[in-house]
């Protein structure tokens, strides 16, 4: 897929989040959206995986490790066709397949259950590890961490793991877009500086601008070129981004639209060719 | 009567079970040397993962080992392996049904000598209050073989309590274990004594000396505490005077706990034998927290005669 397609995949993610969630309800917009570039470049660029067969076993994976923007997720596997597209219709209804964080066992696509901040990092590394002891098998693990995320301690006992065991087949992706619920990272519990925190623990670093289709795919192009240690992509995001009411604002961690700001989502993103 | 080492016949199964499942995994967490998960590292360093002090990434860690199709077993001491890291084993190993197995090493007051902050009375409760979870405390070593076994076999999360020291063989060699049955070691017409892990002998204990006063006393070993065969419990207990319950456990949410659950509204005397809500300390020897806490054959013998 060419970048310019994968721009339109991104926003495809972002106008079926936005009609996923709807008006009046509750939904994690702002974590999803800064994300939604990068999930696009996994899902129709980078990732080697099977809509028809979830379980491939050389499947590459992704791991939300910030479980609340599965939205973000399941937007996307609905557009590849892991289920059904009126799945997403039924997001949080009760029996639904989508449930408000990932749930392994209902959603086709899902890879672990995540939702308590930190778990998600581990796991990955756990797959990791699992998938390296099956010498002949070499897929990839990807996992998206938040940066309100990074104050969990595990987050970090888990770094040390990744390095220790030198798990080259897990490309970390951090969103960096500044907020968490309550307001910015550096005013709340200031998880800065992340870059040199990642390289004392022994990983490689990228630093890109996670908004920019060219620098998401060359850095996951080049993270999977390292040998001997884990990598991590800093992608600078804009929480919200995509959605103007929502950019950089907190309060659409997870907040609710109103029927105006519903359309004028609706409205924008089409308007920019989502679909 | 021959004494054997619990964790250490837990760490040579590990052994065994690796030679015969490629998809065996050990963890730990610094504690190799006292769980006697270092017998299996020894053997299968490949398969075997030094996790460091962190145990909540050791779980979530497994719990990604599991979900490339391996059997992986997570060691520390018992209020290690569930206290620390109780969010990890909900979200991530009970939630999902992962092939998780925890191991709770030198659980109850085993560890004698380092004290409150290492001696687990609540780890039973903790693990039984989890949907998903199986809760196993084996009374040997002999049953803890085969409840180790078992748990390989078995596709989903399961606790399995370890003491520290030795043990005498209640079991025979050739014993089975079946999830969730509890066994009659020895009838009796009087009362029952439903003990579980380490007191299952000291039950033994009190039933023969009883028996020279002329009360029959009834021993069952409830290895299982979840899920609880509560049809066996009633029927055990409603041709008795009374029942006693015995663990090396707070009697809050634990055996006592399940087991007047099952007798709910059945009129049947109870008395219950555990550490009362309060924590452990340390002491030279493992007797005597035993015999501070009333978790022994005299305290048994005691509460039966008071049922009789």
């Amino acid at each position: 897929m060419t970048i310019p397609q994968l721009e339109k995949k991104a926003k495809e993610i972002r106008l079926t989040i936005v009609k996923m969630v709807g008006p009046g309800k509750q939904g994690h917009f702002g974590g999803s959206c800064s994300i939604a570039d990068v999930v696009a470049a996994l899902y129709f660029y980078k990732m080697r995986h099977d809509p028809k067969n979830p379980k491939w076993p050389d499947r590459d994976r992704l791991i939300f490790s910030k479980g609340h923007a599965a939205i973000a997720q399941y937007a996307a596997l609905g557009m590849c066709g892991y289920f059904p597209e009126k799945e997403l219709w039924n997001l949080k209804e009760l029996g639904s397949m989508l449930q408000g964080h990932p749930y392994l066992h209902k959603t086709p696509g899902i890879e672990a259950n995540t939702g308590s901040l930190g778990q998600g990092l581990s796991m990955s590394c756990g797959i990791a590890a699992g998938l390296k002891i099956d010498k002949n098998r070499a897929p990839r693990v990807y996992c998206i961490v938040g940066d309100g995320e990074l104050a969990e301690g595990q987050i970090w006992e888990a770094a040390m793991s990744a390095s220790f065991y030198k798990l080259d087949n897990l490309t970390t992706i951090l969103d960096y877009n500044k907020l968490q619920a309550t307001g910015r990272i550096d005013e709340r519990l200031n998880t800065n500086p992340v870059r040199e925190k990642w390289e004392a623990f022994g990983w490689h670093t990228i630093e890109i601008n996670g908004h920019d289709m060219n620098e998401i795919v060359e850095s996951l192009d080049s993270a999977e070129k390292v040998k001997g240690k884990p990598s991590i992509i800093i992608a600078h995001t804009i929480k919200g981004k995509g959605i103007p009411f929502a950019e950089n604002n907190a309060a659409f961690h997870n907040g609710v639209m109103t029927q105006e700001q519903y359309e004028t989502a609706l409205k924008i993103l089409s308007e920019q060719g989502a679909m | 009567m021959r004494m054997q080492n619990q964790r250490r016949v837990y760490g040579e199964t590990l052994v065994e079970l690796g030679r015969e499942n490629k998809n065996i995994v050990v963890l730990d967490a610094d504690l190799s040397k006292s769980t006697m998960s270092c017998l299996f590292e020894q053997e299968f360093p490949e398969r075997f993962f030094e996790m460091g002090i962190a145990e909540a990434n050791m779980i979530s860690f497994a719990v990604g080992l599991s979900l490339t199709g391996k059997i992986a077993f997570a060691n520390s001491f018992a209020v290690f392996s569930t206290g620390r890291p109780f969010d990890q084993i909900r979200q991530g190993v009970a939630i999902g049904k992962m092939n998780v197995k925890i191991i709770g090493s030198s659980a109850g007051l085993s560890d004698f000598g380092d004290g409150a902050t290492h001696q687990s009375v609540e780890d039973i409760a903790i693990m039984r209050a989890i949907p998903n979870m199986t809760v196993i405390s084996p009374c040997d070593a002999i049953e803890t073989k085969k409840v180790v076994r078992f748990a390989a076999e078995y596709n989903g999360p399961v606790y399995i309590r370890v003491s520290r020291n030795d043990v005498p063989d209640i079991f025979p060699e050739d014993a089975r274990f079946v999830i969730g049955k509890p066994v009659v070691l020895r009838e009796g017409k009087d009362i029952t004594v439903f003990a579980t892990g380490t007191m299952v002998y000291e039950a033994l204990i009190a039933a023969d000396r009883l028996s020279g006063l002329g009360i029959s006393v009834r021993v069952v070993n409830v290895s299982t505490l979840k899920p609880l065969d509560e049809e066996s419990i009633i029927r055990l207990s409603e041709d008795v005077k009374g029942i006693i319950t015995v663990e090396e456990h707070s009697i809050i949410g634990g055996l006592a706990s399940a087991v007047t659950y099952a007798l709910r509204g059945k009129g049947i005397p109870i008395k219950t034998i555990g550490i009362n809500d309060e924590f452990g300390q340390s002491a030279n020897t493992y007797d005597e927290l035993l015999v501070h806490y009333g978790l022994t054959a005299d305290n048994i013998i005691e509460n039966a005669k008071a049922l009789y």
